[in-house]
């Protein structure tokens, strides 16, 4: 999985710029070490229960005194430790650097000469930065299964309902929390497509995503800005619960895919009024 | 200078173009006549304005006020039609360092919609090939010297075939014979009809291989031409070599012409014990062999005369100045 760090990546040679744009990202060592971080977080849950005795319950993030019982639930708690952190960083990493980055390198100027037209540009940076989304999230999933299954038993999972439901069953709720967390990280990589249209130095755009991400999570927390908070990106982050419900509920869901729809129309447009007439001085 | 041409022969047009950045103006009305086929020098000192001239004629810039046309379309309204016909080196080159030079091409080339992918592994390795960097191609360019990635600029530039290329001090940092293979390369490429629009601040390179130039100091264009028409616009010089210096200074003032003095005017000089006195042909002098015969009828012994046409060189520091300070 790991790219071959002594030789240089190769870009597709026949898929077109998207191709490439996603060969960029996703064969970048920078890339593979996030991912390998975010990765190792289930594992570290996993192996951290696995060599004590356990938290009481009650104690720790929620569902961690369940995974001694289930090893499906070290994916879900890894999940839930990353979204208000791990997550955010590296999305804010990756979509900081879109723009800004090429501008940073010099390779906008090139990219706009071959050409590339700014909106194409605009529109498959922020599709390899959703597809990091989607990775980075499955990363978590994935490593959390894997340590999960190999540390501890499996079965019928108990869910908050009180139900229990067949292994398979699980598998497919684990998925939809992952989407939900996908899903959840696009309107913060509008936010940083937009603000590294602002600038040509790629570690102030991820730096000023990342900080944005944090500010929206702490005016969450303040009860003086309720009027706000339905309007944060990050106001449905750790609202998954209803998807781990017998029925599922998908009201949660819905909502979050709204209110992330709508930060990627605003910052998308923001995005494109700034780029649009933007002079290319780098 | 040239006679404004129609605008159907111009491969670059612009007219008052001007770019101000905040309140200062660095490209002020500026007008480029850049003809078809002609390998078209641009020329200044730093920070006379070039690469922001270049910016524009791009897209990359807007323009704060004026027109451009390239390829007979308005820029930047019409870049995506006209960019595919132009192939550029601007500011130098600058590539991904993770990614090999041949993939940092291909990625280039990808990114031209209208560049057949059937083609691109072939069409990038020709280009690596004409740039000498055949061998290095699957290096990451990071381990690339300046002068290999100024050639994969250029090669960059020539992927596609192009009917414009505007190449931004393409020699920048490029060793003997990279410089050279440049020059040969740009003359090869306008001998089958590309059109050439190179910048740069080496007279010598610009005065080998372009047929038009034009000329700017600080963000004003001083002058636009043919070579020829350039050179002929500064003032020649006469040169006397001749034992009777003071003399010959006689005879020169005489006739309206004012003789030099400095080093090695008047005084004794490379031919023995011959001094050589020059005096500039302002306009409206006598006639070179009037000169000789004034100088013979006198007595003065001519052992050597010359009408010297100055080297762009000299014309190009008399059109923009001596000062080695930037000009602001
Ligand atoms: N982004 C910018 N913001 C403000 N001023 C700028 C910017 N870029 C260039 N300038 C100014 O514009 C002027 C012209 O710069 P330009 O890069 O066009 O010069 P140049 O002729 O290409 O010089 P050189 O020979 O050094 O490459 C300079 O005075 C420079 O200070
Ligand atoms: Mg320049």
């Amino acid at each position: 999985m790991l790219p071959n760090s002594g030789a240089p990546h190769r870009a597709g040679s026949r898929g077109g710029l998207l191709a490439s744009e996603l060969a960029l990202v996703f064969r970048r060592r920078r890339t593979w070490a996030m991912l390998l971080a975010l990765g190792a977080v289930p594992v570290l849950i996993a192996l951290a229960v696995r060599l004590t005795s356990g938290p009481p319950a009650g104690r720790g993030p929620a569902f961690l005194d369940r995974v001694a019982g289930n090893g499906l639930f070290v994916a879900l708690v890894g999940m839930l430790v990353s979204i208000p952190l791990f997550l955010p960083l590296t999305v804010a990493v990756v979509a900081g650097d879109t723009i800004a980055g090429e501008a940073g390198n010099g390779t906008l100027r090139y990219l706009l000469l071959a050409p590339a037209s700014r909106a194409r540009l605009l529109l498959i940076k922020y599709a390899a930065a959703a597809a990091f989304c989607v990775a980075a999230t499955a990363m978590v999933a994935l490593c959390g299964v894997g340590i999960g299954l190999l540390l501890f038993p499996a079965g019928p999972v108990a869910l908050l309902s009180g139900d229990t439901i067949p292994l398979g069953e699980s598998f497919l709720r684990l998925g939809l929390v992952t989407a939900y967390a996908a899903v959840s990280l696009l309107g913060l990589a509008a936010v940083g497509l937009f603000v590294s249209t602002l600038t040509d130095v790629p570690v102030g755009a991820m730096a000023a995503t990342a900080v944005l991400s944090v500010a929206a999570q702490i005016m969450g927390q303040l009860p003086q800005l309720d009027w706000l908070h339905p309007w944060l990106f990050t106001e449905h982050w750790m609202g998954f619960a209803d998807l781990l419900r017998q029925p599922v509920l998908w009201d949660s869901f819905g909502e979050n895919a709204a209110l992330q729809a709508g930060y990627v129309l605003l910052f998308g447009g923001l995005a494109w009024a700034r780029f649009a007439t933007k002079d290319i001085l780098s | 200078m040239s006679a404004a041409s129609p605008e159907g022969d111009l491969a670059i047009h612009t007219h008052r173009l001007t770019k101000a950045f905040g309140q200062r103006k660095v490209v002020h009305g500026l007008d480029l006549a850049v003809p078809y086929g002609s390998v078209f020098g641009f020329l200044g000192p730093n920070g006379s304005g070039k690469t922001t001239t270049i910016r524009m004629l791009l897209g990359l810039a807007a323009p704060t006020s004026g027109s451009i046309t390239v390829l007979g379309r308005p820029m930047p309204s019409a870049a995506l039609e006209v960019l595919p016909g132009v192939g550029a080196l601007v500011e130098g080159p600058a590539f991904y360092p993770f990614l090999s030079g041949r993939a940092n091409l291909m990625r280039l080339d990808a990114a031209n919609r209208r560049a057949d992918p059937a083609t691109r592994a072939r069409r990038v390795d020709r280009a690596l090939d004409t740039v000498g960097l055949g061998r290095a191609a699957r290096l990451a360019v990071h381990a690339y010297s300046l002068g290999m990635k100024q050639r994969l600029g250029i090669a960059n530039a020539l992927a596609v075939r192009h009917q414009l290329l505007v190449l931004d001090e393409p020699t920048n940092g490029l060793d003997p014979q990279g410089t050279r293979e440049v020059r040969s390369l740009i003359a090869s490429l306008a001998g089958q009809g590309t059109t050439v629009f190179v910048s740069s601040h080496l007279l010598g390179e610009i005065e080998q291989m372009c047929t038009h130039a034009a000329v700017m100091s600080a963000g004003n264009r001083v002058a636009q031409g043919t070579l020829a028409e350039l050179r002929s616009g500064g003032a020649g010089r006469v040169r006397v070599n001749t034992p009777d210096g003071p003399a010959a200074r006689a005879v020169l003032a005489g006739l309206g012409l004012a003789p030099e003095d400095g080093a090695g005017a008047g005084t004794l000089a490379e031919g023995g014990d011959d001094a050589v006195v020059r005096a500039p042909l302002a306009a409206g002098a006598p006639e070179p062999e009037r000169i000789v015969a004034a100088l013979v009828d006198a007595g003065v012994r001519v052992r050597g005369f010359a009408v010297e046409r100055p080297s762009l060189e000299e014309r190009f520091v008399e059109l923009t100045g001596e000062g080695f300070d930037v000009a602001q």
